[in-house]
C-alpha cells in the first residue's frame, strides 16, 4: 500500500470519523444533535442552527446520480494510469452532496439514477466510498 | 443603492499588452496599466488618493512604485471574482468621501510563473477521488445542464466561437485565430463534456481604471462613462466543491441582476452588449439565463446562430472575453464596457452603445450597468 500514488485526505479531529466509519465499511455524514441537520463535509458548528452538539451516523449509502464528468487529463501524476476516469456527484437519500467516482459501466449514467455505496481501500488508513449504479 | 445611481463614473482606463512577460513582475504590469489609464484621461497621478489592488502582493509596495499615499486602499484576494466586488466597493467609498479618485489595478503573471489550476498539493476535500481543477466544476455544471435541458456542445461551441470572433477584430487580443464549431467539438478533451477551447487563457498582463464622483468627471479628457447600477449576491452554502453550484448560480445571478437593472432603470431590451465572465465557456449560458435573457435551459437555443456575435442580438464579450483575448479575471471586461461606450472599440464597436451591463456567474455574483453620461 506504500506505493499509493493519489491525494489522500488529510485528517485531522473534524474528518477524523468520516474515513474511521469509511474504514469499516459504513458511510457516515454529521448530524446535528439538536436540529437533526445532515451535512458533510464537516462543520465545527452545524450550519442550519449554529450547534456544537454534533454527531456522525451511518447512512443508507443510497442516493440518485445528479452529474459526472470524464477526467482526460491528470492533475496528479497518481492519476495518469487511469485516464479516462470519471467523477460522480451524487445526492444522498439523507440529502447531503458527495462527490465520488462511479465504479462499473459508467457509459450507462443518467441524471436521476439510483446508486449505491461500495468501498475501495486506498491503504491501511484510507478507504474510499465510491458508487455503484443500481 | 438606488441613491448611487449615476454618482460615481469611470475616467480613466488602461491595460499593458497581454502575452507572456517573465521579465516582469505583478508591479511592473501594473504601473503600466497604470500609467496607461493616467494618460487615458489626463489626471495628474498625485491626485489619485483611493487604491484597490488585486492579484499584487503587497500594496504598500504597490503604492510605493507608484509614488502616491492614497487615504484609502483595499485589497482583493487573486480570485477571478473580485473585480466586480472591487468597483462597486470603489464607487462606495467615493461615495462616502474616503477619496476623491481611486485606481483599481489588477495584475497577472501566471503564464510566466507556470500557474496551475488543480492538482494542488495540500489535499482538497474531494482531491483523493480525483476531482480538481475549477474547470471540472464547469464540466459537472454543464453536463447537469446537458441532461436537464438538452443542452448540446454545439450549441455550448456557439459561446467560444462567437468571442473568438471578437478576438479576431481586436488587435490586443492573445487568440486571433478564427475558430468554428467542428473546431471545438474536435478540440483536446480535458475533462468532459468540456475540452480545450470551453477554457480561459492563462496569460501575463494587467488592467487599470480610474473612477470617480460623476460630478467631477467631466474635468477630464475623455467622455465619463457612468455606474449606473449594480447588483450582488453570495452563494456560499455547499462551496465545498468550489466553483460549483447544483443549479448554476441561477439564483444568486437573478437576484444580482434584478438589483443592477432596478437601480439603472434599464431593461434587458435596452443592454447593447453584456460582458460576461467568461472562465469557462458554460458560464456564459448560465449567465444569460440567470439574468433572464432567456428562461433557464433555454441558453443553448438563444446563443445559436451567432447570437453572441456583434450584429448579433446580444453581442458578448467583444474584446474576446478571457477565452480569447485575455486572462484578465473580469477586470479587462469592464475597461471593455467602458471603451465600448465611449466609441473606441474601432472594427469590434458596436454600434450606438448606450448601455453595457457586466456580470460574473461566480460564488460572489456581481453585476455592473455602464451607459454613456
Amino acid at each position: 500500500m506504500s506505493s499509493y500514488a493519489k491525494p489522500l485526505p488529510k485528517l485531522d479531529p473534524l474528518n477524523r470519523p468520516f474515513w474511521d466509519h469509511a474504514r469499516e465499511g459504513r458511510l457516515a455524514i454529521q448530524v446535528c444533535s439538536a436540529c437533526k441537520d445532515a451535512h458533510f463535509p464537516p462543520s465545527p458548528v452545524c450550519p442550519n442552527c449554529l450547534s456544537e452538539d454534533q454527531e456522525w451516523q451511518p447512512v443508507s449509502g443510497r442516493g440518485t446520480l445528479e452529474s459526472w464528468v470524464e477526467f482526460h487529463r491528470a492533475y496528479w501524476d497518481g492519476f495518469k494510469d487511469d485516464l479516462p476516469y470519471n467523477v460522480c456527484l451524487v445526492r444522498l437519500a439523507e440529502g447531503p452532496l458527495l462527490v465520488s467516482n462511479l465504479v462499473g459501466d459508467a457509459a450507462k449514467a443518467r441524471l436521476g439514477a439510483a446508486v449505491n455505496v461500495v468501498f475501495e481501500q486506498a491503504t491501511d488508513e484510507v478507504t474510499l466510498p465510491k458508487f455503484a449504479l443500481a | 443603492m438606488h441613491e448611487l445611481k449615476n454618482k460615481v463614473s469611470v475616467i480613466g482606463v488602461g491595460n499593458t499588452r497581454y502575452g507572456a512577460f517573465p521579465e516582469l513582475d505583478e508591479y511592473g504590469l501594473a504601473a503600466r496599466a497604470f500609467r496607461d489609464a493616467v494618460a487615458d484621461c489626463g489626471i495628474d497621478k498625485n491626485e489619485i488618493d483611493g487604491l484597490v489592488v488585486c492579484r499584487i502582493p503587497y500594496y504598500a509596495r504597490m503604492g510605493e512604485v507608484l509614488g502616491i499615499d492614497p487615504r484609502w486602499t483595499l485589497t482583493l484576494p487573486p480570485h477571478g471574482r473580485m473585480s466586480g466586488i472591487g468597483i462597486i466597493e470603489a464607487v462606495t467609498a467615493l461615495a462616502a468621501g474616503h477619496c476623491k479618485h481611486v485606481a483599481l489595478m489588477y495584475a497577472n503573471i501566471g503564464r510566466s510563473r507556470r500557474v496551475n489550476y488543480g492538482g494542488d498539493e495540500s489535499p482538497g476535500t474531494w482531491d483523493p477521488w480525483g476531482m480538481t481543477s475549477p474547470g471540472a466544476a464547469h464540466a459537472m455544471m454543464f453536463r447537469r445542464h446537458m441532461e436537464l435541458y438538452g443542452t448540446t456542445t454545439r450549441q455550448l461551441a456557439e459561446v467560444s466561437v462567437a468571442i473568438r470572433h471578437h478576438a479576431c477584430l481586436n488587435p490586443d487580443a492573445v487568440m486571433t485565430k478564427p475558430i468554428t464549431i467542428d473546431d471545438h467539438e474536435a478540440a483536446r478533451p480535458i475533462v468532459l463534456p468540456l475540452r480545450l477551447l470551453d477554457y480561459c487563457l492563462i496569460n501575463d498582463g494587467a488592467v487599470c481604471l480610474i473612477l470617480t464622483l460623476s460630478e467631477r468627471a467631466g474635468d477630464f479628457a475623455k467622455p465619463p462613462v457612468r455606474i449606473a447600477g449594480f447588483g450582488a449576491r453570495e452563494q456560499y452554502r455547499g462551496s465545498s466543491i468550489a466553483n460549483f453550484d447544483i443549479n448554476f448560480w441561477h439564483d444568486a445571478v437573478s437576484d444580482a441582476g434584478r438589483q443592477a437593472y432596478a437601480m439603472a432603470g434599464v431593461s434587458h431590451g435596452d443592454v447593447d452588449a453584456l460582458m460576461a465572465y467568461d472562465n469557462f465557456s458554460p458560464t456564459v449560458l448560465f449567465s444569460l439565463e440567470g439574468l433572464g435573457f432567456c428562461k433557464q435551459g433555454e441558453a443553448g437555443s438563444f446563443v445559436e446562430g451567432g447570437a453572441l456575435k456583434l450584429g448579433g442580438r446580444l453581442p458578448t464579450n467583444t474584446d474576446g472575453g478571457h477565452l480569447s483575448n485575455s486572462y484578465m479575471q473580469g477586470w479587462a471586461l469592464n475597461v471593455e464596457a467602458v471603451r465600448q461606450l465611449r466609441g473606441e472599440c474601432g472594427a469590434r464597436q458596436v454600434a450606438d452603445c448606450e448601455v453595457v451591463q457586466y456580470v460574473q456567474a461566480t460564488p460572489c455574483t456581481r453585476s455592473i450597468i455602464y451607459t454613456r453620461a
